[in-house]
């Protein structure tokens, strides 16, 4: 045996369970994504707007006149969390994923670190899937802890009760509560789509804050493509065309037909997206 | 069996047409400490990203460990140590959490003892002491450690360390320069790249001499070194007289500078010349032959001074 083989055979010796240990990069995803104190602020102002929400309306009273779930929360704390999340989504919840997503890649590559990662080996693919995950992880974890404030916060500052849905019938508090969990979910997957987006254009450039200005670039554009009435014929392909269906839900029963064609959009913008991040950092010199 | 690191026509030309590594045909064998030599800007760093497939060769190939970069990477790097340009880290974590965090990426790590390894790769690069101070406060003497500790997470048959003792001061110079050679004695094969050649005199058996993308020459130290010839050196306030005596002698390539005389001596034995220098009532304020250094032989061998770098 030579010198050489033997170290080998010692090299396998000290590991003895090598190849199993997949997980442990996502896992390590997550904690550099949720340690960052950017991240806490983030996720803490999120959990702020119930909060200054419930306060306005506590303060004003509920003879504000305003309709739709703003007007319900004086009669019903519950009604804070639904819209706490409605009021977040068009800006608040994808600033958040603007940040984290143009993070993902492009902060690795502006560090140096992803020259360590690969050379770990992490391997491109994995250390990608790792980020898309950490990213999924974090937009539940935006929309979750709007849930949370807005349960907190309205079940403190407003009476709650029998849940009044759109459709006009009367639902228990629990079948309520679950209607807003659910809410929150349709939403952080509704936000999946700008992470792939972000994820990509990440990918391109190892300049972390050109990343995300050019995400939030593509998310304002999205918007005003969306506002624009003569362009109805291209509506349904936007991206945030059905954002708003995630209210179907409160409705009895749930109407599903809008909320299932928005996920699909929005799963059709993963996989695209996904997979161009994936075509470019297997195939980026990494310098 | 084959050697660690082996290449052949690797060359990397850039977008926009410059060639940053020029058919680099490179072989460095099993247990050296293999110097690769070169200023600033000659290819070393580009050739190593291509070695640990960072980035991919417009054409040639990388074999690491007998098997094809970057094909089997996966296979391969977890049996490498590597410190590719500089220290680089998540500045708002502590030293161990980076490396635990760049162990948690090699998926053959065992995660049972990821934080006892952090601790002796932390212990034997002299950072215990700082181990859970933030990396933004550490010292750039401080980073390239830590770095070097990352390669140390596990146990490795191949070092590719990149200007491991950049921006370390002398006791750390020293201390890392020791630790390489300490690796090398438990059989790791280390290869480094460095402008200094001192650096190479002091740790290196091979070395291999870059210069504008192109390899110069790669060969033992011994080797390198043996190839020229020692000069015979005198120190004399009678610069004429003395030039005279050694001419006279066959002493050629003569030079005269403000107080010595110095040349290639020929096959003569050295005391015949203080013994000549003398009779001709030369006085001598000092005599010997030096051994040529290193820089000598870089310098024969590009024609340029060392620290010239396009």
């Amino acid at each position: 045996m030579s010198p050489s083989e033997a170290t080998a055979d010692a090299a396998v010796a000290v590991r003895p369970s090598a190849g199993r240990h997949t997980l442990a990069l996502f896992i390590s995803e997550l904690r550099l994504v949720f340690g960052r104190a950017r991240t806490q602020v983030g996720l803490g102002v999120l959990a702020a707007v119930p909060l200054l929400i419930g306060i306005a309306i506590k303060i004003t009273g509920s003879e504000g006149g305003t309709d739709g779930f703003i007007g319900q929360i004086a009669g019903n704390g519950l009604f804070l969390i639904v819209a706490s999340l409605g009021l977040s989504l068009p800006f608040f919840l994808p600033t958040a994923v603007t940040v984290i997503s143009g993070e993902s890649l492009a902060g690795e590559a502006s560090l140096g670190t992803l020259r360590s990662l690969l050379t770990a080996p992490a391997g491109r693919s994995r250390l990608l899937a790792a980020k898309m995950v950490a990213l999924a992880v974090f937009c539940l974890a935006a929309t979750m802890t709007i849930w949370i404030s807005g349960l907190i916060v309205g079940f403190i500052l407003f009476p709650v009760g029998d849940v009044l849905l759109l459709s006009g019938s009367t639902v228990s508090l629990g079948n309520g509560l679950l209607r807003a969990f659910g809410i929150a979910i349709v939403i952080s997957l509704s936000l999946l789509g700008l992470a792939g987006i972000g994820l990509f254009i990440s990918s391109l450039t190892s300049t972390p804050l050109a990343a995300m200005a050019a995400t939030f670039g593509t998310f304002v554009v999205l918007g005003i493509l969306t506002a624009i009435p003569q362009l109805h014929a291209i509506h349904p392909w936007l991206l945030i065309y059905r954002w708003q269906s995630f209210a179907d839900l409160l409705r009895d029963p749930p109407y599903w037909h809008e909320i299932v064609r928005n996920l699909l959009l929005q799963a059709g913008y993963l996989a695209v997206f996904y997979t161009a991040a994936w075509a470019r950092i297997t195939s980026r010199d990494i310098t | 069996m084959s050697a660690p690191v082996v290449t052949r026509g690797l060359t990397k030309r850039f977008h926009g047409g410059q060639v940053a590594v020029d058919a680099v045909d490179l072989e460095v064998p099993a247990g050296s400490v293999y110097g690769f030599l070169g200023p600033n800007g000659s290819g070393k760093t580009t050739t190593i990203r291509m070695l640990l497939g960072l980035i991919a060769p417009t054409s040639g190939e990388v074999e690491l460990l007998g098997e094809p970069m970057p094909k089997a990477h996966l296979r391969v790097l977890p049996r490498v140590g590597a410190l590719v340009e500089g220290p680089a880290f998540y500045p708002f974590w502590s030293g161990q959490a980076n490396l635990l965090r760049f162990d948690a990426a090699d998926r053959t790590a065992d995660p049972k003892t990821r934080k006892a390894r952090a601790g002796e790769a932390l212990e034997r690069v002299g950072l215990s002491n700082a181990a859970n101070k933030k990396v933004r406060a550490y010292s750039l003497g401080m980073r390239q450690r830590l770095a070097i500790a990352v390669a140390l997470m596990q146990r490795r048959e191949l070092l590719v360390l990149d200007e491991p003792t950049n921006g370390l001061d002398p006791q750390g110079t020293r201390e890392v320069r020791h630790l390489i050679r300490e690796l090398a004695g438990d059989g790791t094969t280390v290869f480094t790249s460095t402008h200094l050649l001192a650096e190479v005199e002091q740790v290196c058996t091979h070395a291999a001499v870059m210069s504008r993308g192109k390899l110069l020459r790669q060969s033992t130290v011994a080797d390198l070194r043996s190839e020229l010839r020692p000069r015979l050196i005198v120190r004399t306030p009678d610069l004429g007289a003395a030039a005279e005596t050694l001419q006279g002698m066959g002493v050629t390539e003569l030079k005269t500078s403000e107080e010595t005389v110095e040349g290639d001596p020929g096959e003569l034995p050295i005391e015949k010349f203080a013994a000549a220098l003398v009779a001709a009532d030369v006085r001598i304020h000092g005599f010997g032959l030096e051994r040529p250094s290193l820089e000598d032989a870089f310098v024969a061998l590009t024609g340029e001074g060392f620290d010239v770098a396009e």
